[in-house]
């Protein structure tokens, strides 16, 4: 049996003659973070993409399983229904969609005490909150944690959390990690997407991506310190010549 | 108003027992388009109820009056609200017609007092329609200072064989306040013919919100014109229209900025899915260099993102379009 939730091999999608993913090799475990770093312009956000079956992301080789099935050319739904669910980087806004009725969409519980703890999971008062249409009266940071608690209320088997630290203050940043940590405790796996290496302490493994390639593999504190001598100091070195050399693939 | 207008006071007592049976089915048909038949029932509430050409229910409360004739193929009424009176609840117009086919119209005129505050929830229901026309010439003048809401939501049955056509001329007087909101959302929308006419006097203001839904071969033409005539004049037209199949949707709106800091601004969204045609043609006209008229316009399927972020929560994606328009039509 396999102990691998997500395994992704080779995965590459090509657009307008160029690779936006490539060669791509991933394995995530359940119940674990992992850390997926890179700079802006990656292809993390292309990787989670690919990975939830959005449209313009088809893969062109490769494949995605999850438990153990094939899914690589399964749509969104599909995924959401086995328990694959994203956080979107920027957080789509609806017109007239209050807050609770949003959350309760893919709750598993979808009780009303269910909805205003996960709200308060993302220090946003449920008696303010609850009945605020998702439109443009609403900061993205503050539609960022409604995402977030979404997800949070879905008990996804794996959550790919695309930069959540981002458009939100430092100071909440320990709210989501604490939320990922609690998601993973339940059993979640969780893809943290992010360009800050700080926020990959938070993971039990981690990656580096550089131009829509995975090019490390390793601990959390492993990828970190990689990224911060090769991708901080010489990024543009990095992202024009991965060394490929240094790659490592997890165990 | 001719002279012929009489006065009603009839109570929900009086209801004739002939009618008995109509009301009934009327108010089925009511509270079938969301409306609350309790309300109707409350000795407190204002309220009016018009089948085909008869007035079936009438009751007044103080600062508020109702008088009414009935003609051959509708009723004409007229509702005066008492200068500075504040109708705490929402007064309840019903106005409907049980037969498959035929003619309604409803010749209406409001008179809202300065200073007066009041509420209108106006049902239409034409849950029988197979080929009917509902025919609505409204003048309505907003005294000085006072503030009046006009909400009016359809229901037009299944077969959508029903054509409506309402018109309103609006007047509104220095330092008063209008909301019209308009809905048909439920059932069949059959053709629509919108045509409002809004003068904005000095700082007072206007806003138009009209929501529609239109599927199978149904037609929606809105038509609003907004003449912002007086000194700090604001008016503001919101349109959210979404047809599917082969239904179609056009929408007219006109926005003149004829004052000194007048402010006009036209919000258009219209979404459509299949072989639906949606059409939005906004006017833009100012006559005062101090006057700022503005709109935005945005037509097209469902948001991609939107459609993908309701999928990635587990639903299909036919489950996803109807909540993303729903919303958007704040049902």
């Amino acid at each position: 049996m396999n102990k691998e939730l997500l395994v992704i091999e080779n995965l590459t999608i090509k657009r307008n003659g160029h690779d936006i993913l490539r060669n791509v090799h991933l394995k995530i475990q359940p119940g674990k973070i992992h850390g997926l770093l890179g700079l802006n312009g990656s292809g993390k956000s292309s990787l989670a993409y690919a990975l939830m079956g959005c449209k313009g992301y088809e893969p062109d080789e490769g494949l995605i399983e999850f438990d153990g099935k094939e899914i690589t050319h399964l749509p969104i739904n599909e995924r959401a229904k086995l328990g694959i669910t994203l956080a979107w980087q920027e957080p789509a806004r609806f017109e007239g969609l209050p807050v609770g009725v949003y959350l309760a969409l893919g709750a598993k519980d979808r009780k009303k005490e269910a909805i205003e703890s996960a709200l308060e999971a993302v220090a946003l008062p449920p008696a303010v909150y609850l009945k605020r249409p998702i439109d443009r009266t609403l900061s993205g940071g503050e539609r960022k944690r409604i995402e977030l608690a979404a997800v949070y209320l879905m008990q996804p088997r794996l959550a790919i959390l695309d930069e959540p630290d981002s458009g939100i203050d430092m100071l909440s940043l320990s709210d989501v990690i604490s939320l990922a940590k609690s998601m993973a405790k339940n059993g979640s796996a969780i893809l943290l997407i992010t360009h800050r290496d700080e926020m990959v302490e938070a993971a039990d493994n981690a990656s580096l991506m550089c131009r829509g390639t995975i090019i490390y593999h390793g601990t959390a504190n492993e990828v970190r310190e990689y990224f911060r001598k090769r991708c901080r100091i010489h990024s543009e070195k990095v992202d024009f010549q991965p060394v490929e050399k240094d790659m490592r693939v997890l165990p | 108003m001719t002279s012929e207008v009489k006065p009603l006071h009839q109570s929900k007592k009086q209801v004739e027992p002939a009618w008995t049976k109509e009301l009934e089915a009327i108010l089925d048909a009511y509270s079938k388009g969301g409306g609350n038949v309790e309300d109707l029932k409350k000795t407190n509430v204002a309220t009016l109820v018009v089948s085909s050409n008869r007035v079936l229910l009438a009751n007044e409360i103080p600062g508020i009056h109702f008088e009414a004739e009935e003609l051959p193929q509708g009723v004409r009424a007229l509702i005066n609200v008492e200068p500075g009176a504040v109708i705490e609840k929402t007064v309840h117009l019903c106005f409907g017609m049980l037969p498959a086919e035929g003619i309604q119209e409803i010749i209406a005129e409001y008179n809202i007092g300065a200073g007066a505050k009041v509420e209108f929830l106006a049902h239409c229901t034409f849950p029988n329609a197979v080929r009917l026309t509902h025919l609505m010439n409204a003048k309505i003048n907003v005294g000085q200072g006072a503030r009046m809401a006009y909400k009016e939501a359809h229901y037009h049955g299944t077969t959508g064989g029903v054509e409506v056509v309402p018109k309103a001329e609006v007047n509104i007087e220095e330092r008063a306040h209008y909301l019209a909101t308009f809905s048909l959302t439920h059932g069949r929308l059959g053709k629509l013919e919108i045509d409002y006419d809004v003068t904005v006097g000095k700082n007072a203001s206007a806003e138009l919100v009209t929501k529609a839904y239109g599927f199978g071969d149904d037609q929606v033409i809105i038509k609003e014109t907004l003449h912002l005539n007086g000194e700090g004049a604001r008016g503001l037209t919101k349109t959210r229209a979404a047809v599917k199949e082969n239904a179609k949707s056009e929408v007219y709106t006109t926005a003149e900025g004829n004052a000194p800091f007048a402010r006009g601004h036209m919000d258009c969204t219209e979404i459509i899915q299949g072989n639906a045609i949606a059409k939005n043609v906004p006017v833009v006209i100012v006559r005062d260099e101090r006057a700022q008229v503005t709109h935005e316009a945005a037509i097209g399927t469902v948001n991609h993102k939107e459609l993908e972020t309701l999928m990635a929560r587990g639903l299909s994606q036919e489950e996803a379009v109807d909540i993303i328009i729903r919303g958007m039509l704040q049902e």
